[in-house]
């Protein structure tokens, strides 16, 4: 159920990225998603690829500081209010999300939203209690 | 109590020591240096280096024997804290400051009451110097406490007749309202404060010049070049000395600047200055640059013999024009170990090193950027974080940036940026690396 994120510790450079999407392109990995959160100073990149244990191993030998970091993907309808419900039910049962960041596939079709919460097997029966489809890995990895 | 004016005590000092000729001068010297060994000489750690190396108050026949004394170092001090250098008896000593900027262990100094008496007298002689006494409104605006810069010269300017402001360090608001009520003539503050404090007071629409009633400033504390002292000067209409002390010398006072505003007079009765070769040891001739090696030769509580200040400087080899016979050491260029000054504080990279090592989420690797931003010194800290701490958290990434910026905050007083880099970005270099990369412009 769960997806392996990649994030990355970014000094604010944009040099950094582009170093980043030329390396994993190199090595023939698939950024399904990214997104990413920064202070001034610094920020983090977190990334869904289509081979996170893959895209970890050639971003470390590179010298990032990069780690696996288990998130959670689910299909959201993609109309006004579809988030809105799934973020009301995880408050009700006091689940923290830390961030979350959505991409969609193809307009007009569903929204992907990942999730980032502590409590993810709690989670997960919330989502799955609501009737909200989780993506599985092998889902992801392979759109 | 007898009252004077300010000119009587100006007339005065016109008799004093400060003009004695050079023979009797360096008879003072060495009458008082062999007296200093024989009080060190009941100090733990220099009785155990005179044993050691067969020292004795008669070997010394004129001040150049002092080159037959040891060296003491920082490290001496530190090895020795708290109470390796004191030779009288506790219940003899009144007071203790200790060095700013220093971690684990700081450097003490201690003080007897004819100490503080006699610290206070240098200070009271430098601003003489400089014309001031009774019916100046003196606002030392250095911070009070631990550090030498507050108490030590408030005690002084006591000591000279002024009226004393102890406002302390910061909080400018406060500093200027001071100023206006009070009518201060005198402030002794830091180069880069004063610069800050012309900006805000620009900001405010108060013409230093007009509306203030300044007329001399000291500068202390930190080094400072020839242009920011005449830009000083500029913005307030003042004169502006520059003054020279470390606490292992009493604090502030140990060298001043007299009217003629060229080089700093060193009181040759209360200290024994040499300037060596920084790497040999080896004296240098008047004129040439080295480092500054000073001895206490007025001080019970705690004598302090060929102290390596660090501090690169010359020896006037000329008489002053003022007719003062005390020589003069050159405005300081420089340090001959990596220390720097920021907001007045003493950093030694070494000091923010230990801090750095005592956090494991961050390597070893660092450097130190210091800048002025609008007249104010900042220390930025740039550090790289250790891969297997990383955990993705951003959170935890501003919960360390937090966790070294109080850490270096509370042991080295001051607040410095904290920037994570990824790992390997900061340049390796073999052997001895330039830690610090100081921007600013003095």
């Amino acid at each position: 159920m769960l997806v392996k994120q990649i994030s990355v510790f970014l000094e604010n450079k944009i040099g950094r990225l582009a170093e980043i999407t030329e390396l994993l392109g190199q090595n023939k990995i698939n950024i399904r998603a990214l997104a990413i959160a920064d202070t001034t100073e610094f920020g983090i990149l977190r990334l869904i690829v289509d081979n996170p244990e893959k895209a970890q191993e050639v971003l470390e030998d590179r010298g990032f500081a990069a780690k696996q970091t288990d998130v959670i993907v689910v299909k959201v309808a993609d109309k006004p209010g579809g988030l809105a419900g799934i973020l009301k039910e995880l408050k009700k049962s006091d689940l923290n999300v830390e961030y979350l960041y959505a991409f969609v596939k193809q307009s007009g079709e569903n929204a992907l939203v990942v999730f980032r919460i502590e409590n993810t097997s709690e989670a997960i029966k919330v989502l799955q209690g609501m009737g909200v489809e989780i993506i599985s890995p092998e889902e992801i990895y392979s759109l | 109590m007898k009252s004077f004016t300010k000119e009587q005590v100006l007339e005065e000092g016109k008799n004093s020591i400060e003009f004695l000729k050079r023979e009797e001068l360096e008879k003072i010297q060495v009458n008082r240096l062999k007296k200093t060994i024989e009080r060190a000489n009941n100090s733990p750690f220099y009785k155990n280096i005179f044993k050691k190396e067969g020292i004795h108050p008669e070997d010394i026949k004129c001040t150049d024997d002092i080159r037959k004394l040891p060296f003491t170092t920082r490290e001496d001090l530190r090895e020795n804290f708290p109470f390796g250098f004191i030779a009288l008896s506790l219940n003899k000593i009144v007071r203790v400051h200790t060095s700013t900027g220093t971690t684990g262990k700081p450097k003490a100094i201690f003080f007897s009451k004819k100490d503080v008496d006699e610290a206070a007298g240098l200070i009271a002689r430098c601003m003489r110097m400089t014309g001031a006494g009774p019916g100046d409104v003196f606002q030392n605006m250095m911070s009070y406490g631990l550090f030498t810069g507050g108490l030590v010269f408030h005690y002084g300017a006591e000591k000279a007749g002024v009226l004393v402001i102890p406002a302390g360090a910061g909080n400018t608001e406060k500093q200027i309202e001071l100023m206006r009520d009070f009518k201060t003539t005198i402030v002794h503050i830091t180069p880069s404060y004063a610069l800050y404090l012309a900006d805000i007071l620009e900001e405010k629409g108060i013409d230093p010049e007009e509306e203030l009633n300044l007329q001399v400033v000291y500068l202390g504390a930190e080094p400072y070049s020839q242009k920011t002292r005449e830009k000083i000067e500029k913005i307030y209409g003042v004169n502006a000395f520059n003054c020279y002390g470390l606490s292992e010398m009493n604090g502030p006072g140990v060298g001043f600047e007299c009217p003629l505003k060229d080089g700093l007079h060193i009181w040759e009765d209360n200290f024994i200055l040499e300037v060596v070769d920084p790497l040999t040891g080896e004296p240098l001739p008047d004129g040439r640059e080295g480092e500054l090696v000073l001895t206490t030769i007025n001080r019970e509580a705690m004598p302090i013999i060929r102290y390596r200040t660090g501090d690169i400087t010359f020896i006037y080899p000329q008489v002053c024009g003022c007719g003062r016979t005390h020589r003069k050491i050159s405005p300081i260029k420089g340090r001959t170990d990596d220390m720097f000054i920021i907001k007045g504080v003493n950093v030694f990279p070494s000091e923010v090193e230990r801090v750095l090592m005592d956090t494991p989420e961050v390597a070893r690797n660092y450097q130190i950027v210091i800048e002025r931003e609008r007249s104010l010194d900042i220390m930025r800290i740039r550090v790289e974080i250790k891969k297997r701490f990383f955990d993705g958290s951003l959170e935890h990434l501003k919960e360390l940036q937090e966790k070294i910026k109080s850490k270096v905050k509370s042991e080295l007083m001051v607040t410095p940026r904290v920037e994570l880099l990824e790992p390997g970005t900061l340049p390796r270099t073999t052997g001895k690396s330039k830690r610090v990369i100081d921007k600013r412009r003095l």
